[in-house]
């Protein structure tokens, strides 16, 4: 057919130059629509995520705060699971932040370079590169978490 | 069972927002690493100032689902353990509390890329 023939067309830009581009033409109407598309996304995974807190509570008599451990949980597993299939990343393509900051996000940002760098072996490749964007998660966190708790501390005395 | 599914959707939605709007908005190119360490060090700051409770006593798993409630738990735990046990607690109290969502992250993740091959 006629259609084999025809090629995309050719831009000769890196993806950077493209994206300021993009953005210099048209900030707003973009950064709406992104917002509106991460309110969806985001909102979704959070829902799924109260279901799932309603029946560990429901059916499973956990307590509310062992439920809301097991709804993460359980999201990290399904994050983990559907960037192993290849479908988060499309999800992070379609809703932006929305995808990113619920833990199914933090789930895909463990095992996406995980994967990515399987060739380099199972300790620095899969083993370390776990860690690429967990590990600064962690380190700030808990960082942050200790001086919270040692400020505490040290209003109480 | 379901009244509480609304309020998740809308303060989830919301929290995602700020950090679009984060990325969008600033000139800076911000990557989800540096949106994900700004969320989880955010949760943890205002769970210790007491502002992060009242997201999650409104939007539930809407504001425990992102990853601020990541660091809202990390900085509960803190202060709990500096409650129960001072400055030891202070140091245990966030990872403790943090313990299964850590756990359940390595495990999880570790099978997952152990299971799957990367496409392409």
């Amino acid at each position: 057919m006629s259609n084999s023939n025809l090629r995309p067309p050719v831009i000769n830009l890196t993806p950077e130059e493209y994206k300021t581009m993009v953005q210099r033409i048209s900030p707003k109407p973009k950064a709406i629509k992104n917002a509106v598309l991460a309110f969806m996304v985001g909102g979704l995974i959070c829902s799924i995520g109260q279901i799932l807190i309603n029946i560990y509570i429901n059916y499973f008599g956990l307590s509310k705060v062992s439920a809301q451990t097991a709804g993460t949980a359980t999201l990290i597993l399904i994050g983990a699971l559907l960037t192993g299939l290849g479908v988060y990343d499309n999800i992070v393509r379609f809703g932006g932040a929305g995808g990113i900051v619920p833990v199914t996000g933090f789930a895909n940002s463990m095992v996406s370079p995980a994967l990515e760098y399987k060739r380099e072996g199972y300790v620095f490749g899969v083993g370390g590169k776990l860690f690429t964007v967990a590990g600064p998660i962690l380190v700030y966190g808990i960082a942050t978490s200790i001086l919270v708790g040692i400020i505490y501390v040290l209003l109480r005395l | 069972m379901f009244a509480n599914i609304i309020p998740a959707f809308i303060v989830g939605g919301l929290i995602c927002v700020v950090g679009q709007l984060f990325m969008d908005l600033t000139k800076a190119n911000i990557q989800p690493a540096h949106v994900l360490v700004s969320f989880v060090t955010a949760g943890v700051v205002l769970g210790g100032l007491g502002l992060y409770e009242p997201l999650v006593r409104i939007g539930g798993a809407g504001a425990t689902i992102p990853l601020s409630g990541f660091g809202y738990t990390l900085a509960k735990g803190a202060m709990e353990g500096a409650q129960s046990s001072g400055l030891l607690g202070a140091f245990s109290g966030g990872v403790e509390a943090a313990a299964v969502g850590i756990a359940a992250a390595v495990i999880f993740g570790y099978l997952t890329a152990l299971v799957f091959n990367p496409k392409g």
